[in-house]
This record gives C-alpha cells, sequence and structure tokens, in this order.
C-alpha cells in the first residue's frame, strides 16, 4: 500500500485536478470534502463581494491618473446574475456624468470593472495599471480618465470607449472565480468600440493573478496588443498575440522600445 | 388561435402555442431573459390548465418554427411516426401524463418515434418533479458499441480526465484514477484544451493506446467541434465516438458551426470505421437549455422546449450517448439549485420518452446559486429515474472548464445508495483486473495493476 501512495503521489504531481484522494466507503476522505468546500466558498465570497470604487480611485490617483465612477442599469448583485443585458448598459446618471467628462478624444479608454469577482479587481487592478503606465507613456498614447464600473461586464466598455472618444477600450474585469482561481483578472481590448461589438472582435489576456499571469507580463501584451491593434484597425479573431515572441526574444527590450 | 382559460373574474388569453409554452413553464431565469415567462404565478398555473386541454395533434399540427424556415422542424415532421401517434393521437396534453403514468415500459418504447419534442415538452410542464422521475425510471433506452449502456438496474460513468494544457501524463494519470474508482464504462472522454488535429490525433492515440493496452471494453472520445473530428478520421487517427454540441434549431446549431448535412457526414465516417465491437451506436453529443438564447436563435421559444428539439436532432444519429450540461451555462439561464435540479430533470424525461439515451452532466458554476448540496439531491433524484450516465470528474472540479460537475466518489455514493451497477462488460473487464467484486464492490488493499501504466512508472 504505501508503494500505491507514493505513486498517487507522483501521479498528483502531474496535473492540477483532485486525484488520488482516496475515499472512505463510497464518499470522500473529510479532507478532500473541507478543502472542496473552503475553495467553493472562496470563489462565492468573490463573486458576490462589492467592489470598493472609492478606495480604488484614491489608489488610481496616486498613480497619477484621473478616474471616474460609474454604475450599469444592474442595480445589484441578484439583477446583474439574472440580467447580463443590464449590466452592459450605463445608468442614466452615469451616461451623464460620463458625457461631462469628455475632454476632447483619446487613443486608449481604460475601464476597471468588478464583473464576476470584486477581489480579482481589488488585487489586481491597480498593479496591472501601474505596469502599463510606462508602456503608454514611452508609446505617447493619450489615456482617457479611468473609468471605474461596478455591477460592470465586458460590453459596457464599448459604451464607454464611444463616448470618450477612444481608438480602443482596455476592459480589466474580475473573471468568473474558479474554484481554484478566486483573484482572476481578465483584460479585453476592443478596437474603434461603440455598443453591438461582438466578443470575436476583441482580445483577451487571461488568468492575470499572483498565481497565474504577472501584472508585468500582462501589461507587455497589452501594450504589444494595442500597438498592432492601432497599426491595423482591428483587434479580435484577426488580430493574434504573438507578443511572447518579441517577450521571450533576445531582443525584447529593443521591441518594447520601438512601439 | 388564442388559449384562454377562466379562474374566479379573470380570463387568462395566451396568443399562440410557443406563448402559451412558454408562460406554462416552471420559472426559470433565461425565460424571463428572454422576455417570455410567466409574469406572475397564477398566469404560469393558468397556462399549464390551458396547455392540459390541448390536443397532441394540434401540437404537432402547428410547428413552432414553420417548416420552410428551419431544418430542426423539417427533420422533427419528416421522420415523425404516423403509425405509432395512432395510439396517442387522441389524447390531450394532460390525458397524455395519465397515460404516461400508467403505461408499461414496452409500451413507451412503442411510442418514442412518436413522441416529438414539443410533445415532450408540453406533457412535461404540467408533471411534478415525481412524474417526471416515475415515467423517466420505465422509458429505458439501450445502446452499444464496445459495451452495453442503459440496461435496467445499471448506471454509467464517463470519465473525464481533462487537462489546463492537455498533457498526456497529467490526463493519463486522471484515467488511471478515475478507473481505479470503477468509472469510465460510458467513455473516456476528454474536453480539450487545443482545438488544433495535431492535438487531437495525440489525445486519440493515448486514448485509444490505454483502452487497447489493458483491454477495456469501453470507447474513447475527444470533445472536439465534428469537422475536426471527420478530418481526423480523414488522417487514418483512432476516433471511436464523433462528439458534437448540438441545439434545438437550425441558427443555433448553425452559430455552432454545424448543420444536418455536417452531421450525417460524420455519422456515415463514423460508421465506416466499424470500430464498434458489439454495436454501432458511435455518436456522442451533448446539449443544454438555453443554448439557442445565447446564439440569440431562439425564435420566442422558451430554453426547455428548445432543448426538447436538440434530442430531436440527437435521436435522428443513433447516438450512443447524450447528455444535457445542465448547469453549466449559468444563472441567467438557471438561477439556482431548484431551477437546475428542475431542469436536470426534465431534460432527462423528454430524452427517455423521445426514446434518446439520456444521461445528465450534473453541474454548476460558481456564480450559480448552488453548490454541492443541490449537486447530491439532483444526482440522486436522477438514479431513482434511471439515468443512463453521469460525469466522473476528478474531485468534481474540472480544472480546465472551470466549474464543478460530479466526482468519481458521487457514482460510488449513487451505487451503494440505490444498488445501480456499472455496464456488466466494464463490470467483468474490473473483476478480471482485481479491482472490483462480483458484486461490483472496488475491493481495498488489491494491488493496482493499472498503475504498471502510470506515467514514468513503466517497466
Amino acid at each position: 500500500m504505501s508503494d500505491q501512495s507514493e505513486i498517487w503521489a507522483r501521479l498528483g504531481r502531474l496535473t492540477p485536478a483532485r486525484i488520488g484522494l482516496g475515499r472512505a466507503g463510497s464518499g470522500q476522505p473529510t479532507r478532500a470534502i473541507l478543502g472542496f468546500g473552503l475553495a467553493h466558498a472562496q470563489a462565492r465570497d468573490a463573486v458576490h463581494a462589492t467592489l470598493d470604487a472609492a478606495a480604488l480611485q484614491e489608489r488610481i490617483a496616486a498613480l497619477g491618473l484621473p478616474s471616474l465612477a460609474l454604475a450599469s442599469q444592474a442595480a445589484d448583485r441578484a439583477a446583474y446574475l439574472r440580467r447580463p443585458d443590464l449590466g452592459r448598459r450605463l445608468a442614466p446618471e452615469s451616461r451623464d456624468r460620463l458625457a461631462q467628462a469628455v475632454d476632447g478624444d483619446c487613443d486608449l479608454a481604460l475601464v476597471v470593472a468588478d464583473g464576476l469577482s470584486a477581489r480579482a479587481v481589488h488585487e489586481n487592478a491597480v498593479p496591472l495599471l501601474e505596469a502599463f503606465r510606462p508602456h503608454a507613456e514611452r508609446a505617447g498614447w493619450r489615456l482617457g480618465p479611468v473609468v471605474v464600473a461596478v455591477q460592470a461586464r465586458v460590453a459596457l466598455g464599448d459604451a464607454v470607449g464611444e463616448a470618450l472618444k477612444a481608438r480602443a477600450v482596455a476592459v480589466l474585469i474580475g473573471e468568473r472565480p474558479g474554484l481554484s482561481s478566486p483573484d482572476s483578472l481578465g483584460i479585453y481590448l476592443t478596437f474603434d468600440p461603440r455598443p453591438g461589438r461582438s466578443d470575436a472582435e476583441r482580445n483577451c489576456i487571461s488568468n492575470v493573478r499572483g498565481a497565474g499571469l504577472s501584472p508585468d507580463r500582462a501589461a507587455f501584451k497589452l501594450a504589444w496588443l494595442l500597438d498592432q491593434a492601432l497599426r491595423r484597425g482591428l483587434t479580435g479573431v484577426r488580430l493574434k498575440d504573438e507578443s511572447d515572441r518579441s517577450l521571450d526574444g533576445p531582443d525584447a527590450a529593443g521591441t518594447i522600445a520601438r512601439t | 388561435m388564442a388559449y384562454r382559460h377562466v379562474v374566479g373574474p379573470r380570463t387568462w388569453a395566451f396568443a399562440d402555442l410557443p406563448t402559451l409554452l412558454a408562460k406554462a413553464t416552471p420559472p426559470r431565469s433565461g425565460d424571463r431573459l428572454a422576455g417570455i415567462a410567466a409574469e406572475t404565478a397564477e398566469e404560469s398555473w393558468a397556462a399549464r390548465w390551458c396547455l392540459a386541454e390541448v390536443p397532441l395533434k394540434e401540437i404537432l399540427a402547428r410547428p413552432l418554427i414553420p417548416y420552410e424556415r428551419d431544418a430542426v422542424t423539417r427533420l422533427i415532421l419528416d421522420t415523425h411516426d404516423q403509425a405509432a401517434f395512432a395510439e396517442i393521437g387522441h389524447l390531450t396534453v394532460g390525458d397524455f401524463r395519465e397515460f404516461l403514468l400508467t403505461a408499461p415500459s414496452e409500451t413507451l418504447a412503442r411510442i418514442a418515434p412518436a413522441v416529438t419534442p414539443e410533445i415532450a415538452a408540453a406533457v412535461s410542464k404540467i408533471m411534478r418533479n415525481q412524474d417526471l422521475i416515475l415515467v423517466a425510471r420505465k422509458a429505458r433506452v439501450v445502446t452499444r458499441f464496445r459495451n452495453t449502456i442503459g440496461l435496467p438496474g445499471t448506471l454509467a460513468v464517463r470519465l473525464q480526465p481533462n487537462h489546463p494544457t492537455d498533457d498526456p501524463a497529467g490526463i493519463t494519470a486522471a484515467i488511471l484514477d478515475g478507473l481505479s474508482y470503477g468509472c469510465g464504462d460510458a467513455v473516456i472522454g476528454i474536453n480539450p484544451a487545443s482545438d488544433s488535429v495535431q492535438a487531437l490525433g495525440e489525445l486519440l492515440k493515448l486514448l485509444d493506446g490505454m483502452i487497447e493496452r489493458h483491454a477495456i471494453p469501453t470507447q474513447g472520445c475527444v470533445l472536439t467541434h465534428v469537422t475536426t473530428t471527420l478530418e481526423a478520421m480523414e488522417r487514418g487517427l483512432p476516433v471511436d465516438l464523433v462528439f458534437q454540441s448540438i441545439a434545438g434549431t437550425e441558427a443555433a446549431n448553425a452559430s455552432f458551426g454545424v448543420t444536418l448535412d455536417i452531421l450525417t457526414e460524420a455519422h456515415q465516417a463514423m460508421l465506416s470505421l466499424k470500430r464498434g465491437t458489439l454495436g454501432d451506436n458511435g455518436m456522442y453529443f451533448e446539449t443544454g437549455q438555453g443554448s439557442c438564447l445565447s446564439a440569440d436563435a431562439h425564435h420566442g421559444i422558451d430554453q426547455q422546449t428548445l432543448e426538447a428539439r436538440a434530442y430531436a436532432v440527437a435521436r435522428a444519429y443513433r447516438p450512443l450517448l447524450v447528455n444535457t450540461v445542465v448547469g453549466f451555462i449559468g444563472p441567467e439561464y438557471l438561477y439556482d439549485g431548484k431551477e437546475i435540479i428542475r431542469a436536470g430533470l426534465e431534460d432527462h424525461f423528454c430524452g427517455k420518452l423521445m426514446g434518446v439515451p439520456l444521461g445528465v452532466d450534473v453541474c454548476y458554476t460558481n456564480h450559480a446559486e448552488a453548490d454541492q448540496d443541490d449537486m447530491d439531491t439532483l444526482l440522486t433524484l436522477l438514479g431513482a429515474a434511471g439515468c443512463t450516465y453521469i460525469m466522473g470528474v476528478p474531485g468534481a472540479d474540472d480544472v480546465m472548464l472551470n466549474y464543478q460537475s460530479t466526482s468519481f466518489h458521487d457514482s460510488l455514493y449513487l451505487r451503494e445508495v440505490l444498488g445501480l451497477r456499472r455496464a456488466p462488460e466494464f463490470a467483468a473487464w474490473l473483476q478480471a483486473i482485481g479491482l472490483a467484486d462480483e458484486a461490483g464492490n472496488l475491493l481495498t488493499g488489491a494491488g493496482n495493476r493499472l498503475l504498471a501504466d502510470a506515467p514514468g512508472l513503466a517497466a
């Protein structure tokens, strides 16, 4: 038996799947049941956590970036979960506030949205913005005010981007929490944003979190994609993310400098 | 033609059959999202009263989507068995419920080709959960490829060894784990992270190698798009089951990139390979309520009726396995445990009534109001209903698709509580290699011969 448990331990290292749990009769061992329950609880808490927009705005201000807090038409989490259409549209007073904030056009509108994990936003959005800012400065991109949006879906960025007369919009949003990833941030980049854009017209950078893609690497990818999007005038299925090549290549620094 | 029902001082009117079916559907978030659900509880029950009085003949005569506009409607009507319909054609929906509760298994098998999805969906809407369980339990559907699936008193398990990057060693480890719990008689089925034919070929060879080496009486499947599988078959790769996700309207299927013609072509290609030893049921389909609405292809029809229409598509290809992935789509379609449980029982009932070998992926996502206790409830009810198969995912946590399903252990639980056996050929194999006894109980302390196959441990 000890031979076998050693084999299972070794097999367990080959996959993140919950294998080799053993059993108590027909059931799972207590440790396995409690571990699963805890992971699910963390994912649930992430879904239902409220985004602290004010605190987030303070941290964004500390980066030297102006920001603006907006809300979707979904009044609360229950409405948000049942009605994805409401989460894609700006609430009327938010639409007015956004209209007043418009000051010319910009290259990129940035939207930080709670999505399905406020926790992901609290932990990863500001580090991502901080890592991205030098790329924007180097490239000379003009940024719109950072919009902090609550009860928001990805497509809310289309309305924001259009209102801010942005050439592209990047939505930093909490992803649907997995059992082992309650804190994962996604970034959706859309060229020429306007309501009605489909998901096939966006590029996605997924799994931005401590145990996943680092903010530095994610910011590099975003800058690479944005540069391509602005040059080629498109995002989506026809724009493949080949940023790894330039990041891992011998001339990575040079590639970045040229953008 | 409008349908009417009077409740006290109030007359409820329903403009047409799609409206009546939608309003009569037990509440769920997807129909509300589509704007077709009943506004009040009374309206919903008035619709059910009204629906109970509709003759089955009338449902047949009033296609929900016109014949000219939808290939699934044409399939339903062109393959409808008029002779078998003679036995039930005189009934109303309400009468039909009572007919089903009374009918023995042979009768249900005889009328299955006469049951259109709309008839199955209509009667399910006026049935309680216990009705759905009782009737489904009597409606047995037996299919064969390398073993026999669906015999009375059995429950099969799809072993689902997914890995976030399709790592062959990681997948092999999960397969060995599942087999050790006696899972995998329905199929060993991988959802690949990559959709390239190259990656598909590696996984197909891995499955074929393991099944061959251990002489496991089961079948393998890589759940990729049917056109990719067609290409794999053309390249001579070892394809057992041909998989495709399907839905209940032509437009929704188009959003999946499939037509009935493509499915027919794949079905023929699978048959020509002749890889089944006991039978030629070689298609595997997945479905789920809400897929048509999600594809903006629902034609104002409620999601449960559309789901039943997907079974009409499946039925045409004599599949080995069909399962609804009931809670995968999210809370905007099925909000909580109650809605998921109801939908799982409806889907299973409608499939079985139509003669389709229905299994259920008992599952949920983290943004649904559901947890493992809800899954235990649905799992147990489906076991009682004679569900063909369930999923076996390590620890119920799918690390590739990021949702929670049922674990290998869950199948052991269900077998112990309800006395359900495995597919007989697979059970005999488990006994032969010393993993289970004659009654199907897993043996403890026995050396596990499969582990010689463990990655990096092979002699």
